[in-house]
């Protein structure tokens, strides 16, 4: 194998290496996407414990035991961890360089 | 007055539809950081935010039938709706295949700006009034300058800055959604005709 040869085959190696990392934090993000949203409900449930109806139900009604937005944010980044995320991640690892 | 009774409060409509824009927000984010090759591998993922944003105009129009407090207000729920199915319905129409240009993506454009438009329109109090009038006009102007991404992304698709703009502006309309009450005070400032305020 002529010095060229091996130059170019190992430059083909590096630009594969860097596409396969990119592609590695890329997934790491969509990963974190759906927890990251998990947290950011719970804070804001400790922040303003009294967005949460459900914490004192004592006379509300159906429509304030039923809006309670930090469950619903926190519920977005469950389902899009469980649901979506995976196979997005899959997709993305098994794509060609 | 029974329906008064039953339905639920705007605010409560406004985290909902923030619900939506922030499922809205995560499914663009992660189109725009895989790219639109991996996220059309599965054909159902195609689908997915632009019915998403259908839907969403749908549910739109009960808004406009339940929440009149006045005519201005069923003008621009009525031009949400309209908007947001128009969008939703063209991206359907390309990710289908019925619908070939990139210039359809200038229908999320006007559907940014019609909305950020009828936001400011009908808001009809200055920004320190209550928690609510500050929130439409801040979303009114977020939205229309945010409308600037879908329209790089009709003349520069491949955009990484473009596609991540767009979903960011929809995860920031959704917490400024999540924000908003019937009656609060904002940065300490709360009109004596706002009504009762909450926290």
């Amino acid at each position: 194998m002529s010095a060229d040869i091996a130059h170019g085959f190992r430059r083909k190696l590096e630009v594969h290496d860097e596409a396969a990392r990119s592609r590695l934090r890329r997934a790491r993000v969509v990963l974190a996407l759906g927890p990251v949203t998990a947290i950011a409900g719970v804070v804001w449930a400790v922040a303003q414990p009294w967005r949460l109806t459900l914490l004192h139900p004592g006379g509300q009604g159906f429509w304030w035991l039923f809006a309670e937005p930090p469950i619903y944010v926190v519920l977005v980044g469950v389902l899009f961890r469980l649901v979506l995320a995976p196979g997005i991640v899959d997709d993305l690892l098994d794509a060609e360089p | 007055m029974i329906l008064a009774g039953l339905q639920p409060k705007a605010e409560m409509v406004h985290w909902w539809f923030a619900t939506g824009f922030l499922i809205l927000g995560l499914l663009l984010l992660s189109e725009a950081l895989v790219g639109p090759e991996v996220w059309g591998r599965r054909p159902w993922r195609r689908y997915l935010w632009p019915g998403f944003l259908f839907g969403m105009g749908v549910l739109m129009f009960p808004v406009m039938t339940f929440f009149t407090n006045s005519a201005i207000h069923m003008v621009a729920h009525g031009a949400w709706a309209q908007v947001m199915m128009f969008a939703g319905a063209a991206e359907l129409g390309v990710v289908r295949g019925k619908l070939h240009s990139q210039y359809w993506r200038l229908a999320s454009a006007l559907g940014l700006a019609v909305s950020g438009t009828a936001l400011l329109v009908h808001e009809q109090n200055h920004w320190f009034f209550a928690r609510a009038a500050f929130l439409h006009h801040a979303l009114g102007w977020t939205v229309i300058a945010c409308a600037l991404f879908p329209l790089a992304q009709a003349f520069r698709p491949r955009s990484l800055t473009a596609a991540l703009g767009f979903a960011t502006t929809f995860l920031v309309v959704a917490v400024l959604l999540y924000c908003d009450r019937d009656s609060a005070a904002i940065f300490g400032h709360f009109s004596f005709y706002a009504g009762v305020p909450h926290r």
